[in-house]
């Protein structure tokens, strides 16, 4: 249990990497780094691919990257209607990446592709716990 | 180039909004179609594979409540899914069991019933053939992740709105011709133009992309036949063989993606296996079907098939080279944009239209100069899956 609390409106509730959602009521965004072979992993995985360990520990992510990409979703799936529009995006920080929606404070003309982004904790008034690219 | 499989019947639903019958009716469209073609019966089959993304229907196990309607039992029956691309890896897996000796002829057939949810409740379950973990909970959706390749790219290579416009006018020439299309009407850069109030296709839906440069939902079925050389010979006047086939696939979540200014990757795993095994070049195609489900895709695939060069995919559709007369005629029957996009009937629909284009028998759609190998490229999911199978008379 727990993951229920992740993003806007979760679709998975068990997982193993739950914890993720109580490092971000902690105010840290961290992935998951294998202790056997140092793979390191974000989204969080609680199974190292390349070893094939499940010894896993988290790490926090970097703090500065540049945004690879992103849209501004004007139309929304089923029961995201009342957000748009909003803007995710996928940021690099150098070979780790991250996909997330961008802060709401970022106005769509001044969202650049390449600029230079942070990621930062997210809870929204019902509770729910994310995290948000925003201008570094 | 192995001649050991080809297809001996192609059959295709009209693409339409709200058909008006349940799968099983709409699945038998498509397969009626393909065993005339064929001029086989259901006992010269020897399996069928069933394809389609779950959810849109409330039927479960859909392969055996299909074949039974079709006529197909007892012989063996189920189902293949990888969202968009399902049915070209249906053809995949009934040309497997062919190769393997397993059945001398196998019947695959997708096919999809959108209508019977809302359009933002056909978003949701899309967005949940991406990642559901770590992605959906941030409202995602097929256009906004098409969106993310077409931002980056065009940001890096110089395509503009200008050319995604006219991937979606090239598409409106085609979907006017072809009666199975859902789309009918012509497209013209007015539609496209948001000082204009009655354009049709200005309107944002994920910005870079606009509603023009997305494909419509729709319901439809289609149907491809496979048989051995021997039956091939037997009972078909024109095979059309299956010279190459390719698959790959790719991180689902965007956080693993190499790079959205180069395209989706499994459209260059896929083409390069496919062109290995039929032993030729890109070059070499005459006619291709692309999944365009978003104008941008059309243009990474131009690139991924290697009809262009990395980053230069936009010349051909400035200088018209996809059109029927053009040296590589892309989509002339409208593609996924105009004839509509039935996720688990759309591979095989464009197998069809290669087959009649290679068979000479594609109408008002005919590409000239008499086309001896075609290629079909499909992909499911943003990426996730894709499929290359390239045809030959």
């Amino acid at each position: 249990m727990g993951f229920e609390k992740f993003g806007r409106k979760s679709f998975t509730g068990i997982t193993k990497t739950a914890k993720f959602v109580d490092l971000l009521t902690e105010g840290k965004i961290e992935g998951t780094v294998c202790k056997q072979c140092g793979a390191k992993f974000f989204p969080p995985r609680a199974d190292c691919a390349s070893c094939f360990s499940k010894d896993m520990d988290w790490f926090e992510v970097p703090k500065k990257g540049k945004l690879e990409t992103f849209t501004i979703a004007y139309y929304a799936p089923f029961g995201f209607e009342k957000d748009c529009p909003y803007t995710m995006g996928v940021v690099d920080f150098s070979g780790l990446k991250l996909f997330a929606r961008l802060a709401k404070d970022l106005k769509p003309e001044d969202v650049k592709v390449g600029m230079d982004v942070t990621v930062n904790p997210l809870q929204y008034e019902d509770g729910q716990m994310s995290f948000e690219i925003a201008k570094a | 180039m192995a001649k050991d499989v080809a297809v001996i019947g192609v059959g295709q639903s009209s693409f339409v909004r709200g058909y008006e019958g349940s799968i099983r009716e709409l699945a038998f469209e498509a397969f009626r179609e393909a065993m005339q073609d064929a001029g086989i019966t259901q006992k010269d089959v020897g399996a069928s594979v069933f394809c389609s993304a779950p959810e849109y229907d409330k039927q479960r196990s859909p392969a055996g409540v299909l074949a039974e309607y079709l006529g197909l039992i007892p012989q063996p029956t189920f189902y293949i899914e990888t969202v968009c691309s399902s049915s070209s890896s249906g053809v995949k897996v009934g040309y497997s069991m062919i190769k393997a000796g397993l059945h001398d002829i196998v019947v695959v057939l997708g096919f999809q019933k959108m209508s019977e949810i809302t359009s933002a409740e056909s978003q949701e379950r899309m967005g949940r053939g991406a990642d559901i973990q770590w992605e959906a909970p941030f409202g995602t959706m097929m256009p906004a992740y098409y969106a993310l390749y077409a931002q980056a790219y065009m940001a890096k290579n110089g395509l503009t709105h200008e050319d995604l416009m006219n991937v979606r006018i090239k598409s409106g020439t085609y979907g006017q011709i072809n009666e199975r299309a859902v789309y009918r009407k012509g497209v013209k850069a007015a539609d496209f133009d948001a000082s204009n109030p009655d354009a049709r296709m200005a309107g944002a839906v994920a910005w870079p992309l606009r509603v023009g440069d997305a494909c419509a939902n729709a319901d439809g079925s289609s149907c491809v036949i496979l048989a051995n050389a021997e039956k091939a010979k037997a009972f078909s006047k024109k095979p059309v063989w299956i010279l190459g086939i390719g698959a790959a696939s790719e991180a689902v979540n965007m956080a693993a993606r190499p790079d959205f200014a180069k395209g989706l990757s499994v459209g260059y795993g896929a083409a390069n296996e496919a062109y290995k095994m039929a032993g030729i070049t890109s070059k070499d195609v005459k006619v291709a079907e692309v999944h365009d489900c978003f104008t941008i895709a059309e243009i990474m695939a131009y690139e991924g098939l290697g009809f262009a060069p990395m980053g230069e995919g936009k010349q051909l559709i400035r200088e018209k080279a996809t059109y029927k007369e053009g040296k590589i005629p892309v989509n002339v029957d409208g593609g996924l944009l105009s004839k509509g996009h039935p996720i688990g009937a759309t591979g095989g629909s464009q197998i069809r239209t290669i087959v009649l284009q290679l068979r000479g028998e594609a109408g008002p759609m005919q590409v000239p100069g008499d086309p001896d190998i075609g290629l079909v490229h499909n992909v499911g999911g943003v990426g996730l899956y894709g499929n290359v199978t390239i045809f030959g008379r």
